[in-house]
């Protein structure tokens, strides 16, 4: 055995043999309290739990671990690989085996809880003991592996690769997964596909009333019509947008440029929030229109109109990063090539470069529609009575009726939509996109616009560039008057109610806001750095290694963009609300429900660093007798500042403006900055809300300044480097 | 740190597949330590992956690899004592020059003093003194090669290994480079595998060439012997230009045979061939034009006639096909449909086994 192996082999007996095996309440280093009886009782160690008869269920995963030490002394590799990788899938599989088959009394697997001897015994969910244990035989598994010479024999390189495939598997597969049995699973408690048909087929879903009469239609039809309605508005104005900005001399394309920037850091119910104050019953146009023109104040903004508004507002901006990017893809010489063959402007417009803008449209499209039906914030905020599947998920888990069951099939109903959409994209987009930049130099000009197009597109664009300035005015001044709409007398009320600072009595915190700030804070400050390493180590997994089912992984991390936040917030309900992993009410599911759903974008980030940097820096750093994590240290990570930065960044502010997913998580204890305002607007509280929401959008704007420059940018030589364009990002 | 000092390489039965594509199919063959041996061949033959597998960047699928007698076939790169100069010399862009050649020592977790010293060491060894602090975007094509060597040297590695390390450099630095690598490669008896398509390079700075076609060995041996003796038509027609004919061989007596091309009778080394149709290549310098009255002639007309300098490219028909000449001492231009007579020089003209 190697020394590195020997490490991880003491290691896992350490989870085995001394650490406390079980998570319990009120677990922490500050008062010891819970580990009365150690070795034994609740806070005890497997090892001594085992042997004393109380969980003997643990005794055949030691067994493995003990077994696994008669590779310690082999010289031969090859022996050692051997005993390594049978004993560490062994142990790894029967650890997990007796946790889901033993856990809360009445529940797990009874034949499997019976084969462990541990028939009708309870046990509770694991801690860190097991973590340490389970985790080391996973990577003794790996050890042997590159014993065998996988990965090319690199023990970091396997390692990673056993821990990005158990994250994955434990983090986003068993919740999606749980959903699904969750849906299957009938009121009496065991797979009744009857039940299954009934609630998934339920008028109040699939309903078509209100085309003929006049009830309400199924929640699946008034997503579908929003998100394709979303898509399709969002994909014009992004369009129009990246076209003016590119191929015209518009003035003041810096507005637009800026215009990107904002959804990045602002919540996304804000905008409807912002809506509500400008078009609802005693909203500033209203007011406007009702006192000047006598037009009647109406509801019309709850509803479809006013969602769709919402969400156009908030994920236009989306569609033009990824429009633009598309735009200036288009290679001017192939423009230029048409006019010497004597195109008129039209033609060239017509016959290719609108061509070649299509499979980027379609891509943009999908975007938005996967946007709208992952939205939930706006909905929520704007919704009335025109329900959509992500709002119905949310009032089937926390509404009187508390429908698990019914959630859990709305809930598979939105992911099939999503994950269709995504299929679709990579499938049919995989094989169509037309990539016309070939690596040399184009010295073409790109074609102006013809006219007629840049007229239709100015005018899609500024009543769009108009709205946003004003909405955004209002969310940043909303929070300094007393009342938007009723009374516009200066306060600073709002902003005393949330942030108030008592300094009576010392530094005493006494706004209400204070507390899910500071968690909210804390929570994307912890989880912000570790997106961006899982993000990056996958990226660099995926793209600088080969290994068997790296496209599968590579799926399966982008596959978390696909599944709505609505959706990973009731599997991660479902999923980890009883042993053997229990962490619902803690900090560390929402570190980990920020981690998983915000990794794509860390590693979509990683894969475009890495793919700017030389593959045979890495092989000259192997060569040079430096192994894969020495090189990843002293040579890409370097070399990757730009892309860290950006994931960083993008991880840090998207855990502030999340939503969908944690609201379902967030506990009294651990409350956000969003379910906070979410629960504000509900009850009203128009002016805190967006008082609350405009400190939020300041302190993420600063929190973005404080990154780059801490960070800071790569020196290579002479020129200084830009990073690179941000990574779109999808759902909140 | 002691010298391991120069080790030989030896593969055996080694193959590599990607998938169903196979680079490498079956090759054996052994670099003796302290000698530097080109692969050499078209691209696609499978020559890069048989470096890479030296260094341990790729895994071998069937076989053995030997460095220095051990077997290191499944040890990863960074345990084998082998270092590589690559096509883009790969330097680490946010290193120092120093800090580059260093690394290797760096990593060995040597101290920075005694890694920095035997970095500043390497740099003098290829001459890059005083270019210790500048960035590797500061240095010209030439200079970042230099350093890349040094920091392939800095190890001492039992096997340094060359992936076209000139392809980026213009013709005359080409020359110089390729100069400096053999010197420095007999002044500290290195083992050197060295990999290009460039095959006038290849016969330039080679103790042994091995020539690759389609992941196999086509022929192994020295410059000279691959020149004038090629196992194949592609051997001859790859290393140097040659015109293959066919002929036919018309007795064989002892080691030599009668051939006869058209109206002319050669005798040439048999190469343990039978009598009976055979091919032949002749190098385009081996084709005299001369006056008449000589044995042994071949009459022909001037084709086409090409001015290079310091000699001349022409292309001549004959009734036993068309011959591409080169004319060297002479600048006299020859009109084209000029009748002219060649005759055979004594070197350059051989027998080619099989096909």
């Amino acid at each position: 055995m190697r020394p590195s192996t020997r490490l991880l082999y003491l290691l896992a007996w350490c989870g085995f043999g001394l650490l406390p095996w079980y998570f319990t309440e009120g677990m922490g280093l500050a008062s010891l309290g819970w580990l009365s009886g150690y070795p034994f009782g609740k806070g005890g160690s497997a090892l001594a739990l085992g042997l004393s008869g109380a969980a003997p269920w643990l005794l055949p995963g030691g067994a493995m671990l003990l077994m696994a030490g008669l590779a310690w002394p082999k010289q031969d590799e090859q022996r050692a690989a051997s005993i390594l990788l049978l004993a560490g899938a062994a142990g790894f599989l029967l650890f997990f085996m007796q946790g889901f088959a033993i856990t809360l009394r009445g529940q797990g697997i009874p034949w499997l809880a019976a084969l462990f001897g541990g028939q009708g015994a309870a046990q509770a969910g694991m801690g860190p003991g097991a973590l340490v244990t389970i985790v080391g035989m996973l990577l003794l598994f790996c050890h042997g592996l590159a014993y065998r010479g996988f990965c090319r024999g690199d023990v970091f390189t396997c390692s990673m690769i056993g821990l990005l495939i158990l994250m994955i598997g434990l983090f986003i597969f068993f919740p999606v997964v749980t959903v699904l049995k969750g849906a299957l699973i009938g009121e009496a408690g065991r797979v009744d596909p009857g039940a299954f048909l009934d609630r998934f087929l339920d008028s109040s879903i699939w309903g078509l009333g209100c085309l003929t009469r006049d009830v309400s239609c199924g929640v699946a039809w008034n997503t579908l019509l929003l998100a394709v309605l979303c898509g399709a508005i969002t994909t014009l104005l992004g369009l129009a947008s990246a076209l003016l900005i590119l191929r015209t001399g518009m003035p003041a394309k810096w507005l637009l440029r800026a215009l990107t920037v904002l959804p990045i850091i602002t919540p996304p119910f804000v905008i409807g929030l912002a809506l509500i104050l400008l078009f609802g019953r005693t909203g500033l146009v209203s007011n406007f229109l009702y006192e000047w023109f006598d037009v009647p104040r109406t509801r019309w903004i709850y509803g479809l109109p006013g969602v769709l508004l919402a969400q156009v507002l908030a994920f236009a901006p989306i569609a033009f990063l990824v429009l633009i990017g598309v735009v200036q893809g288009i290679s001017p010489s192939l423009e230029e090539a048409s006019q010497t063959l004597g195109a008129r402007r039209w033609e060239t417009f017509s016959t290719v470069t609108w061509p070649l803008l299509r499979p980027g449209i379609a891509n943009a499209f999908l975007i938005g529609f996967v946007e709208s039906m992952a939205d939930f914030g706006n909905p929520l905020v704007l919704g009335g009575n025109f329900e959509v599947l992500s709002t119905k998920i949310f009032f089937a888990v926390v509404g009187a009726a508390h429908n698990e069951g019914q959630a859990a099939v709305l809930a598979l109903v939105l992911l099939s939509f999503t994950l269709g959409a995504f299929w679709l994209q990579q499938r049919w987009l995989g094989k169509k996109s037309y990539t016309t930049l070939t690596g040399k130099g184009d010295a073409g000009l790109p074609t102006p616009l013809p006219r007629r197009v840049s007229w239709l597109a100015s005018a899609t664009v500024i009543p769009w560039v108009i709205l946003t300035v004003v909405i955004y005015v209002i969310i940043l001044t909303g929070g300094f008057v007393k009342s938007m709409g009723r009374d516009y007398t200066p306060t600073l009320e709002h902003f005393l109610t949330g942030f108030r600072i008592d300094f009576s009595r010392g530094l005493y915190f006494e706004g209400a806001a204070w507390d899910s700030f500071f968690t909210t804070v804390k929570l994307a400050a912890v989880s912000a750095p570790l997106t961006a390493i899982v993000g990056l180590l996958a990226a660099y997994l995926l793209k600088r290694q080969t290994f068997q089912g790296r496209a599968a992984l590579e799926f399966s991390t982008m596959l978390s963009f696909a599944i709505p936040g609505t959706v990973i917030g009731v599997a991660y309900i479902l999923a980890f609300n009883v042993p053997p992993i229990e962490m619902t009410g803690t900090g560390l599911i929402l570190v980990i429900a920020f981690i998983f759903r915000n990794m794509p974008v860390g590693v979509r980030s990683g894969i475009a660093g890495l793919s700017q940097i030389d593959k045979s820096l890495d092989e000259a750093s192997a060569t040079l007798s430096a192994r894969s994590a020495t090189t990843l240290w002293r040579v890409l990570l370097p070399l990757l500042r730009p892309a860290l930065v950006a994931a960083l960044v993008y991880s840090f502010v998207r855990a502030m403006t999340a939503v969908s997913a944690v609201i379902f998580l967030v506990s009294a204890e651990y409350n956000l900055a969003t379910a906070y305002i979410v629960g504000r607007v509900e009850a009203g509280e128009f002016g805190l809300a967006i008082a609350y929401s405009s400190v939020l959008i300041v302190v993420m704007a600063l929190g973005i300044a404080i990154i780059q420059f801490g960070v800071g940018e790569r020196r290579l030589g002479r020129r200084t480097t830009e990073s690179g364009p941000a990574p779109v990002v999808a759902g909140a | 740190m002691q010298k391991a000092g120069p080790a030989s390489v030896e593969f055996r039965n080694v193959t590599k597949r990607y998938g169903s594509v196979t680079a490498v199919n079956d090759i054996s063959f052994t670099i003796e330590a302290g000698s530097l041996v080109t692969l050499l061949g078209p691209s696609g033959c499978g020559k890069t992956t048989t470096l890479r597998m030296i260094a341990g960047l790729e895994m071998a699928s069937e076989g053995q690899i030997l460095i220095g007698g051990k077997d290191v076939t499944r040890l990863s790169a960074a345990d084998r004592d082998v270092s590589m100069v690559f096509q883009s010399y790969a330097l680490f862009p946010h290193m120092t020059v120093l800090e580059n050649v260093a690394y290797g020592p760096t990593v060995k977790r040597l101290p920075k003093a005694q890694a920095h010293e035997m970095a500043r060491e390497k740099l003098a060894v290829v001459g890059m003194k005083g270019y210790e602090e500048r960035l590797p975007s500061e240095l010209s094509g030439g200079q970042q090669q230099r350093v890349a060597v040094a920091r392939a040297l800095v190890l001492e590695p039992q096997v340094l290994l060359f992936d076209e390390p000139l392809s980026n450099l213009d013709a005359k630095l080409r020359r110089r480079m390729r100069e400096e690598i053999r010197d420095l490669q007999r002044k500290l008896n290195l083992t050197v595998a060295y990999v290009t398509h460039d095959q006038e390079e290849a016969l330039a700075v080679s103790d042994r060439i091995i020539v690759m076609s389609n992941a196999v060995i086509a022929q192994e041996g020295a410059p000279r012997q691959l020149y004038e003796e090629p196992a194949d038509v592609f051997v001859a027609d790859f290393i140097g230009d040659a015109n293959l004919v066919d002929v036919e061989i018309v007795t064989v007596t002892g080691d030599r045979a009668e051939v006869r091309l058209g109206p002319v009778t050669l005798s040439l080394p048999a190469r343990g061939m039978k009598p009976g149709k055979a091919k032949m290549a002749i190098r385009p310098e081996s084709l005299l034009i001369v006056e008449p009255g000589g044995p042994n002639l071949l009459p022909g007309t001037i084709r086409k006639c090409a001015y290079l300098g310091n000699h001349l490219d022409l292309e001549i028909a004959t009734e036993a096909g068309e011959f591409y000449v080169t004319r060297h001492g002479t600048r006299e231009i020859m009109p084209e449909g000029q009748p002219v007579l060649l005759a055979f020089a004594d070197y350059g003209v051989t027998l080619v086994p099989g096909g």
